[in-house]
């Protein structure tokens, strides 16, 4: 025994960190969750588009933060002397609006409204749905019957529609257009939560820790929710680019975001009555949406292979 | 928007998944219980369909109930008597318990009434008619584009997994599922009606055709091809081919993945070996064996995505200036006509209901096992 711990360390400090990383036999528990991160990662570096993703996003997470540094102007200073500028104009490099804005500078700032909703929805969502799933699977019964009718009544709207309404009743504006994307988006992750439950409900751990007298809400939190979570990134991943158009598409319909605040969709509704003369007022926002959204679709892709246990079988 | 995801599950009523679950296929069942059973079934999807709408109606009730906006001061006006108020508070039922609201919205939305729209002063009801044929329209041509284009593709790609094509096709889908649609049909516009002029611009058809065909069933390219008048109807089509193919885009990227998924399930079965093993033409084995046995599914998710479309079509009908149900749910909520928009929202829920439940049944008609 002493033998075998002497060569493992030898071979680990022969090879440095990536031979403490790639131990055939790890020696502490920390040892083996950093080991089975890293071979994560390793898998998921060989998926090139995902990286790209990644990429993307984590670009996108840094102009949010250094916004103030890298914008060359004051998104919202008005300068009717320079309206509607074309591309590459001298110190407006992707032109200005109507009112004179510099538009690059929009669209930084811009940034920090989209990542705020879609990190919002990414809180609300799952977690409700979390909840409603998991409470719906284990307690099982009549509960499940009614949390799962609930359920399958939001899924059956048309989701922009239902948060159109939502819009409508609550009235126009960034947190309210959140909350009803939110209350449009959790169903399918209480189904996902429900499914899983179910699965773990019956297995033999579970029996372990009810004999040892573990009430149902631990069970719940301490033991079912931690397995439930990789699932649900995955799912949340791949719904951030829905959700990322369906807050543009609210923006763009003058419910989201109020001017003159820099939210993509509602750049795109200003500059859609220009854009027959001014084509890039209205489609250089558009092309920040569709790169944020390709990036988490590329993600969540990526995601999926690595922790969806279907696909390593093909 | 909602793309529609190819990760989505069945979005079925619970009552029917039930069924495929607790309901094991009898083999020796008489035909007698057989159509017993075949009845109970249907029973409980009539039942679960039933609950659904309730709940969707029920949903858009509260809607329209925490609407801030007062609807009495929307029909008297603001400068009304405090008795002109409370004439029109009681007459509207609003002094009763919200129970009872509730049941006398049911009994009006069963007879089909929602109210008058308090921007114009007609029916919901018949507003809705008169343009929901539009976006039927609409979405039929794109989900018929997405169906021509998206199934050869996914089946493509399956076929010839890995090569440069499957990446090509895979590409394609990523880039529907992240294009945001209402920029999509904007750039479309510049490029091809205001740049290139091959298409109609917004519009069912152009200004001088307008209310010119007799109406029949609403859909301008049948009406104008029922009266014979064929100048419309090439209008109507150089005006919807645009719309509609962005919203083929959209159906395209989601039906050409799950195509793909299905067949390649199917192409690693041992029976696609055992075909290619008799000697049977790769043709044979692809279309009459694979595809076959495919068929089922495709109905299903090309149910969904048809579903989608008509969704979808809200803001492509905002930017085509098409007047559909979008465009009328859209005008109707910034003006705050709440029973326009809430009526509008309760059609666009039922059709979107009918054809889930429409998808599931179809699913369990075709697929003997379901049974």
């Amino acid at each position: 025994m002493n033998q075998a711990h002497t060569t493992l360390n030898d071979s680990g400090t022969s090879r440095g960190m990536r031979g403490w990383l790639t131990a055939d036999i790890p020696r502490s528990r920390w040892q083996a969750r950093a080991s089975a991160w890293y071979h994560g990662w390793l898998e998921f570096k060989a998926n090139r588009l995902a990286l790209l993703g990644l990429c993307i996003l984590v670009a996108l997470v840094l102009i949010a933060i250094f916004a103030p540094w890298l914008s060359p102007h004051d998104p919202y200073a008005q300068s009717l002397s320079n309206r509607l500028l074309p591309l590459g104009s001298e110190g407006h490099l992707l032109g200005t609006d109507s009112l004179g804005r510099d538009l690059l500078s929009r669209m930084i700032y811009g940034s920090r409204i989209t990542l705020y909703i879609v990190a919002l929805v990414a809180l609300i969502a799952p977690v409700a749905g979390l909840l409603m799933g998991t409470v719906a699977g284990y307690v099982g019964g009549w509960t499940d019957t009614v949390l799962m009718r609930i359920t399958d009544i939001f899924l059956a709207f048309p989701r922009l529609v239902l948060a159109l309404a939502f819009v409508a009743a609550l009235g126009a504006g960034i947190e309210n257009a959140v909350l009803a994307i939110a209350l449009t988006a959790w169903p399918p992750y209480a189904r996902i939560a429900r499914a899983e439950t179910l699965t773990i409900r019956s297995s033999d751990y579970i029996s372990a820790v009810k004999l040892q007298g573990a009430g149902t809400l631990r069970i719940i939190v301490k033991h079912i929710w931690p397995l439930c979570i990789a699932s649900l990134i995955v799912r949340i991943t791949l719904d951030m680019a829905g959700i990322i158009l369906a807050a543009a598409g609210l923006g763009f319909l003058g419910l989201g975001a109020r001017p003159p605040s820099p939210e993509w969709g509602a750049m795109i509704a200003e500059g859609r009555r220009f854009i027959l003369d001014h084509w890039w007022v209205a489609t250089m926002p558009g092309l920040a949406i569709f790169t944020v959204s390709l990036a988490f679709n590329l993600l969540g892709d990526g995601l999926r292979d690595l922790l969806d246990p279907k696909s390593h079988s093909k | 928007m909602e793309t529609p995801s190819a990760q989505a599950e069945p979005k079925s009523g619970d009552g029917v998944s039930n069924n495929r679950r607790s309901e094991p296929p009898a083999p020796s069942a008489t035909t007698a219980s057989g159509s017993r059973w075949f009845l109970i079934k249907f029973l409980k999807t009539l039942g679960s369909i039933a609950i659904t709408m309730l709940g969707l109606l029920f949903v858009t009730f509260i809607i329209g109930r925490v609407m801030p906006i007062d609807p009495v001061i929307s029909i008297v006006g603001e400068r009304a008597t405090k008795e002109v108020y409370d004439a029109a508070y009681q007459e509207m039922g609003l002094d009763k318990p919200v129970l009872v609201q509730f049941l006398y919205y049911l009994g009006d939305v069963v007879r089909g009434d929602f109210g008058t729209s308090y921007l114009n002063g007609r029916p919901v009801s018949e507003d809705i008619r008169r343009v929901f044929p539009a976006t039927l329209e609409l979405a039929t041509i794109g989900t018929l584009i997405g169906i021509i284009v998206g199934v050869p593709l996914g089946m493509i790609a399956a076929v010839k997994r890995d090569s440069w094509i499957d990446q090509v096709a895979r590409v394609v889908a990523l880039v529907g599922y992240s294009m945001p649609i209402f920029w999509l049909g904007l750039v479309g516009l510049l490029v091809f009606y205001g740049i290139l002029g091959w298409v109609g611009g917004p519009g069912r058809v152009g200004i001088f055709y307008v209310d010119m065909v007799p109406p029949v069933t609403g859909m301008i390219l049948i009406d104008s091809a029922l009266d014979g008048q064929w100048e419309i109807f090439r209008d109507a089509v150089s005006h919807i081919i645009l719309p509609a193919s962005i919203l083929g885009y959209y159906s395209l990227a989601y039906i050409s993945r799950m195509t793909r998924s299905f067949m390649l399930e199917q192409l690693n079965a041992e029976y696609v070996t055992t075909a290619r093993v008799k000697g049977l033409s790769e043709w044979a084995v692809i279309w009459r064996h694979a595809f076959s046995n495919i068929k089922v599914q495709l109905i299903t998710v090309i149910a969904l995505s048809y579903a989608g479309l008509l969704e979808g079509s809200v803001l492509t009908e905002i930017i085509f200036a098409w007047p559909g149900i979008g465009s009328y749910i859209t005008t109707a909520l910034l003006s705050a006509d709440m029973n326009a928009v809430l009526g509008g929202t309760v059609v666009v829920g039922l059709v979107f209901v009918c054809l889930n439940v429409l998808s599931d049944l179809l699913y369990s008609f075709f697929d003997p096992r379901a049974k």
